[in-house]
């Protein structure tokens, strides 16, 4: 006969440890992330600075428009650099980045190939400004900032864009990791609303495990044709150690940390998010819930980054 | 500690609100559900008489005791006299007075009337009620045997109470009556007197008995008079007899004005008194007719009441008290259901707009101005317009789309594209520039399912708020919003799946499930 749970999804769903919006909205984000500190990671701005401060790795700031009138010095001031990334301050789920890969006649280069023009530009950042892709709808400011050269390992398996690696960091710990990598159809973002592939990560090896497209597995990359599966991540420790670091700059108890893997660089921090999604559940095929009760559990949490790195790579051998 | 916190804080606001919901429907009759309008029935008592010289007191018993009909209101009209209404076991009187008065004088008792329900709480008032047998009166020497003889013969034929009586009536009545009888009615005239004769006979059985007045309710009566029944007790409750007939239960349109043997009325001071009852019956919408009697009942709960207001006020109310209805319906879609809609409370202020449009027209013209609106913002887009002039923008179009859409509706004769004008327009505005940027930056897929999303929402949200029995009961029981905030306190701390979340993890659940 079979048991209850197994005719009732949300009993196997729980039976997996499946973590749903509203316990995360609910439990974690509530519980756990002070609403004084949300302006720290809401605005990257403020991140840099702190990171900066902290000696943690971030990509180079080129410059910072605040208002208007800015922008018409902003072609001298970006004179020097051939490519840079656009950012509002305050953008979420990748919304509002503009990605310049180099230069041309009429302007410049994204890195879909098309070319914009130096007007255009403008107004993408005008837009940016006026807070049309800030959280709340108030006036932003836009970064300009280094362009990541990713990691060459990842070229199999990107489309465009540069694919980055998110971790939830609950309490210090890193408790489930992915990769997420852009595709054609998001447009090169590395934003798995937008078609973006994640790939799971073991937290103990650094290995890729198993991928997800919206909502189903997948083994491949859709526009390479690529394995995602087994793929080593480079300076896995690292990456690792980083995160752990990150959650002593924000002071957040949940948070998801966006990291890249710069060629010359090495692991550079790109944003952290108060609010991290759930999909990263379904590209490590495995539930966050038990993992965080774990945590929960524990008396008291080590105060160093190696402990607490240790205790996130116990996490697979269960 | 928090849930348990909010599950207190929860259990005693729907405990209160409840209490409050149960005080007003049991004690003060105020109808849980709307029904039809129901019969009310309007009594006037005209006294009437001749003013003797010196002082004056009238008194009128007025009808007191629990029946088959319910005093909604009553009050008096008095002149230059004084009232006092006095209570004597069990009875009102009514007692007017006043120290000079000449020629004719005209009282007035005004009454307003609804049946009771027969579920309602009368009959076990009876039982208490102490019955005693009056003393047994000396007749003279043949009467006393027409009595004795006559009970005999009742007796044999019948069981109880109630047949006795029958039966007696049954003789009283016939059409050729025997000679007993004869001697017995050789003095009665009246329908009263043949009562009181009845009393005497029937307390000679041991039977204890009374007369009682009614009042037949007919409509368009102009001078009524009381009608005298008689009731004999069987031991546990009254049952009523006409005296000049054997039927044994009052009409349904009696009502019982009177129990006792004290006069309807007396009056000192006056002759030709006459007592006449006009009556005329109407329909009134049942909770104002509650309502009403309710604050003569208890008018500190009833003081708080929302038909205090004026009827335009309360009208704002009617739609007002239905939003939070209608929030709890988006915290259910949204929490718990898991469906995406544009903005938290849109679909609320477009379901309110709905009332007046109706749905499917609300429906069509809703998607017909954010269609057009989102086509004329792509072309804005290509403008390049900073945003808040660009918000302005759409706002403005939006508003040149509803005044077109309502003149050409006009000019086509479909009166329903008037009504456009309750939209709230700056919330379309939102719509238009929410929905063309999600569409820009994921798709258009992700847009219309949001853009359907939201309108589904604003159906459903509509169907609950513009529900007949839900506006009844909110707004006769206002506590109810207070059921509605502990029901939402209650979904404020759950942590369980959304039923979407059942599908976008569907994956896990099969890779599981073998």
């Amino acid at each position: 006969m079979p048991s209850l749970d197994a005719l009732l999804p949300w009993r196997r769903m729980k039976a997996l440890g499946i973590l749903g919006m509203n316990k995360r909205n609910g439990h974690y984000i509530a519980g756990y992330n002070k609403r004084a500190n949300y302006p720290l990671v809401d605005d990257k701005v403020q991140t840099k600075n702190l990171a900066e401060v902290a000696g943690v790795a971030v990509p180079k700031l080129y410059a910072l428009v605040e208002i208007e009138k800015h922008i018409s010095a902003l072609s001298e001031q970006l004179k020097a650099y051939d490519d840079f990334v656009v950012k509002p301050a305050h953008g979420s789920g990748g919304e509002g980045i503009l990605v310049i890969i180099g230069r041309s006649a009429h302007g410049y280069r994204k890195n879909n190939g098309q070319i914009i023009s130096e007007q255009e530009f403008g107004f993408h950042i005008s837009n940016i400004l006026s807070g049309m892709y800030s959280l709340s709808g108030l006036p932003d400011a836009a970064l300009i900032e280094y362009r990541v050269k990713f990691d060459p390992i990842f070229a199999d398996v990107s489309y465009q864009g540069v694919p980055d690696i998110r971790t939830i960091v609950f309490q210090g710990i890193p408790v489930m990791a992915m990769i997420r990598l852009p595709t054609r159809l998001s447009d090169g973002k590395a934003n798995l609303h937008q078609g973006a592939i994640g790939v799971g990560i073991n937290l103990a090896t650094g290995q890729t495990t198993s991928g997800v497209s919206y909502e189903s597995f997948v083994d491949q990359h859709p526009d390479t044709g690529s394995t995602i599966i087994g793929l080593p991540i480079p300076n896995w420790d690292d990456i690792l150690e980083l995160t752990a670091q990150c959650y002593d700059l924000a002071g957040l108890g949940y948070i998801g940390i966006d990291i890249v893997l710069d060629h010359e660089l090495g692991p550079l921090m790109l944003e952290m998010n108060a609010r991290p999604g759930l999909s990263i559940q379904l590209a490590n095929r495995c539930g966050l819930q038990k993992r965080l009760e774990s945590i929960e559990t524990m008396e008291n949490i080590p105060i160093s980054i190696k402990d607490r790195v240790a205790l996130a790579k116990q996490f697979e051998a269960n | 500690m928090k849930n348990l916190h909010v599950k207190l804080l929860s259990l005693g606001l729907i405990l209160f609100a409840a209490g409050l919901i149960f005080h007003k429907t049991s004690h003060l009759g105020l109808p849980l559900l709307p029904s039809e309008d129901i019969d009310v029935w309007s009594v006037e008592a005209r006294l009437a008489f001749t003013a003797k010289k010196g002082s004056i007191k009238a008194q009128l018993a007025l009808p007191s005791l629990p029946s088959d009909y319910m005093i909604v209101d009553e009050n008096y009209v008095s002149g230059k006299y004084g009232l006092a209404v006095t209570h004597e076991n069990n009875n009102r009187v009514a007692e007017w007075a006043v120290r000079q008065g000449s020629g004719e004088q005209v009282l007035y008792y005004h009454l307003q009337l609804t049946q009771n329900n027969q579920n309602d709480t009368t009959p076990p008032k009876q039982v208490t009620e102490k019955v005693t047998l009056a003393d047994p009166q000396q007749h003279s020497e043949n009467m006393t045997s027409a009595i004795s003889t006559l009970l005999e013969e009742v007796r044999q034929k019948s069981a109880d109470t109630k047949t006795f009586t029958r039966e007696l009536l049954l003789r009283f009545n016939a059409e050729t009556a025997d000679e007993n009888i004869q001697l017995l009615l050789r003095d009665v005239r009246t329908k009263k007197e043949r009562i009181e004769l009845l009393k005497i006979i029937l307390t000679d059985a041991l039977i204890p008995a009374r007369a009682i007045n009614v009042l037949l309710l007919k409509e368009g009566v102009r001078h009524g008079k009381l009608t005298p029944w008689l009731q004999v007790h069987d031991g546990e409750k009254w049952i009523s007899f006409d005296p000049t007939d054997v039927k044994s239960s009052l009409p349904k349109n009696a009502m019982l004005w009177q129990t006792d043997n004290q006069p309807i009325f007396t009056i000192d001071g006056g002759k030709n008194i006459s007592l006449d009852f006009a009556i005329s019956r109407h329909t009134q919408e049942p909770i104002r007719l509650a309502e009403q009697r309710a604050r003569k009942m208890d008018s500190r709960t009833m003081e708080f009441s929302l038909f205090s207001l004026p009827i335009q006020t309360q009208n704002v109310y009617r739609i007002l008290l239905m939003v939070p209805l209608g929030a709890l319906l988006i915290v259910v879609l949204r929490n718990l259901i898991g469906i995406k809609t544009f903005g938290t409370f849109m679909p609320i202020l477009i379901a309110l707009a709905f009332r007046e449009t109706e749905l499917l027209w609300g429906v069509i013209l809703f998607t017909f101005i954010v269609a057009l609106g989102l086509t004329i913002r792509f072309y804005l887009e290509y403008l390049q317009l900073l945003l808040v002039p660009r918000l302005s923008a759409v706002l403005t179009i939006v508003i040149i789309l509803m005044t077109f859409t309502t003149v050409f509706s006009h000019k086509l004769g479909f009166e329903q594209g008037l009504s456009i004008a309750l939209f709230p327009m700056v919330i379309l505005a939102m719509t238009i520039e929410r929905m063309s940027l999600i569409w820009e930056e994921h798709g258009p897929s992700e847009a219309l399912q949001q853009g359907i999303g939201s309108l589904l929402v604003a159906a459903l949200g509509f169907l609950v708020m513009s529900n007949d029995i839900l506006n009844h009961m909110i707004f006769v029981f206002p506590e109810i919003l207070l059921i509605i905030l502990a029901i939402t306190l209650i979904l404020g701390r759950y942590t369980g799946y959304r039923l979407t979340e059942l599908w976008r993890f569907r994956a896990t659940l099969s890779k599981d499930g073998h």
